[in-house]
């Protein structure tokens, strides 16, 4: 049974072209799955190398390279709210940031909340130091985020 | 002193500044025209060196110089990588370029590949820059529809793809080669020089990796020639035979403890106090500020009463620092402790260290480890010493690594200790710890 949908195995094969080696579209294509199975398990890692022509150790050396990236064993929730800790985050206050977060989702970072749906981590600097401090949520900057407006964002996630 | 006239962040703000329309009706595409039209690449390569552009990545090459790098007459195909990977701390311009005026940056990788022959520009884009991705790939749509890319540009002879490709959250990957390596598919561990990427690079084929803030003065180049870029700025330090002057606009960073943070243009060449006290609101609180990094984490820190340095591509060396790097502004309050500025960078370089290079992944994690038990209360004055040892046998300065990346963790330890080193002896000898979090500055 294919972990794959084929939606999936023609959204990776759409990106051959674009390369002149295969290899090449691994990054496109970890996050073409991890995206929307929340990790990359073992299976898909395999059936991604044979897609690409790889062995599953190359697509796994790959995979592990990057911490993005998370194994079946410790899946993404449905949204990875990232809190900045670089300097410019951290001279404004981006570690109580952090805090107050694992306060009120009763996770530390690495975590997911009970009900499936944040997972809280730390990143480094995400590139919005003028709203600092910042958070991302999935691959969107939200900027000027303090312990005191963090609940509203909190209910916008849940929603 | 007039204010200056911004060109790069020009159209920023503006209703529908990313789109096409918006950009052509602005002169936008004039540039393209008049290089494919009226020149040939190698008067383009002529003209971009003429204008004595400096990449505004960190390295501040010459980028005329880089292009001329290339192989002459090779079959190809030739790449252009962008460097869209923006991770240095404080660094915020390129998303700024991206996501506010993107033609005004993919105009620059046309015409860089026509002065380079590239046929096909891979944008390496950082993952977390997703709202620039969305607004790139509407541009590059546009821009296709309307005969700037693909087959035939402008009906002549000259054809060009451009693709992004998203990268996964590691700084390594604004290293060139590592950046390659990653664009490949492989882990981003970063290449020995030589072979530099103009000869061998992505896929093993001749390479120019240009930084987005650099492209986007290429157009602004052809637009209005080489010495119009040549009038602005600062030129060569006479007493330095090395010094390529400091021309054109940059986008200045500014972040931290002051009143105003965001991006701000100016000519190369503007203080720290200047910035800090003229565009930025001065320091917040109206507290006095300790000291800044003056151009992304990696360069190191200027004390406040070297507020006056100039921050052009010569005078932080002079101060210390490891260059102008990205230019990118931090300003610390004297209320900060810098035990705990000092530990935030040994915990970034340490975790973003690609672990290739022993010198670099020991040598970061033990500087992270020492940082810590000197905030857990048991520093000693001879760690000071072990660090600064640490920091100078690491990097490619000292020639024992591979990449830069441990040059940039060892120079804020270096003028940490050097620049500040009573307030290290006197938190070492007080026993004094700071909690996780750092609760230094937040109030």
């Amino acid at each position: 049974m294919s972990v794959l949908s084929d939606e999936q195995r023609q959204r990776i094969m759409a990106y051959l072209p674009r390369y002149p080696r295969k290899q090449a579209v691994t990054l496109p294509a970890l996050h073409i799955v991890q995206d929307e199975q929340r990790c990359v398990s073992h299976e898909a890692i395999r059936e991604i190398a044979d897609l690409l022509d790889l062995s599953p150790a190359e697509v796994n050396d790959t995979m592990t390279f990057y911490g993005f990236f998370r194994g079946e064993q410790n899946p993404l929730g449905k949204i990875r709210l990232w809190v900045c800790r670089s300097l410019p985050c951290m001279l404004r206050g981006g570690d109580e940031l952090l805090e107050t977060l694992c306060d009120k989702l009763h996770i530390r970072p690495g975590g997911t909340t009970a009900d499936g749906k944040i997972s809280l981590e730390f990143a480094e600097c995400i590139g919005a130091c003028e709203g600092a401090p910042c958070v991302l949520v999935d691959d969107e900057h939200r900027m000027n985020v303090t312990p005191d407006n963090v609940d509203a964002l909190l209910a916008e996630l849940r929603s | 002193m007039a204010e200056f006239e911004p060109v790069l962040l020009r159209r920023v703000g503006k209703p529908n500044s990313q789109s096409i329309e918006t950009y052509r009706a602005d002169g936008g595409y004039r540039a393209l025209a008049k290089a494919v039209n009226d020149m040939t690449p190698e008067q383009v390569v002529q003209e971009v060196k003429n204008s004595g552009l400096r990449g505004r990545g960190g390295a501040g090459f010459p980028c005329g110089v880089k292009w001329t790098f290339l192989p002459k007459d090779h079959p190809g195909p030739i790449f252009l990588c962008v460097n869209g990977d923006e991770s240095e701390p404080g660094t915020f311009n390129n998303r700024i370029l991206m996501e506010e005026d993107p033609h005004q940056f993919l105009e620059g990788v046309i015409l860089a590949c026509y002065a380079t022959r590239a046929s096909t520009a891979y944008i390496y884009l950082r993952y977390e820059y997703g709202s620039s991705f969305r607004v790139m790939q509407k541009a590059i749509d546009e821009a296709y529809a309307n005969n700037l890319l693909g087959r035939n540009i402008l009906g002549k002879d000259f054809h060009l793809d451009v693709f992004q490709h998203r990268g996964a959250g590691a700084y390594i990957c604004g290293e060139e080669t590592g950046l390659i390596e990653s664009l490949e598919g492989k882990r981003a561990w970063p290449r020995i020089k030589p072979p530099f990427p103009a000869v061998e690079g992505a896929f093993r084929k001749p390479t120019v990796v240009n930084n987005i803030e650099t492209l986007a003065c290429v157009t602004h180049i052809i637009d209005r020639g080489a010495a119009w870029f040549k009038s602005i700025g600062v030129p060569p330090d006479p007493n330095n035979p090395r010094d390529a002057g400091s021309y054109g606009p940059k986008l200045y960073c500014i972040s931290g403890h002051v009143n105003k943070p965001g991006c701000v243009e100016l000519p190369l060449g503007v203080t720290v106090r200047e910035l800090v006290d003229r565009y930025a609101g001065g320091v917040w609180k109206g507290r006095k500020a300790k000291g800044c990094i003056p151009g992304g984490l990696s360069m190191g820190f200027l004390t406040e009463k070297e507020f006056d340095t100039p921050l052009d591509f010569n005078a932080p060396l002079k101060a210390g620092c490891l260059g102008l790097g990205t230019a990118a502004v931090i300003v610390f309050d004297d209320q900060t402790s810098i035990v705990d500025v000092l530990y935030n960078s040994c915990r970034f370089f340490a975790h973003e260290s690609c672990g290739q290079c022993t010198p670099c992944r020991e040598g970061t994690a033990w500087m992270l480890k020492m940082l810590e038990r000197m905030r857990h209360g048991r520093g000693r004055i001879e760690d000071l010493d072990i660090l600064k040892g640490i920091a100078d046998s690491i990097g490619i300065i000292p020639g024992t690594t591979i990449c830069g990346l441990a040059d940039g963790a060892a120079w804020p330890v270096k003028n940490a200790i050097a620049k500040y080193r009573q307030e290290f002896e006197e938190y070492i000898r007080r026993g004094q710890k700071s909690e996780e979090p750092t609760l230094a500055a937040a109030h």
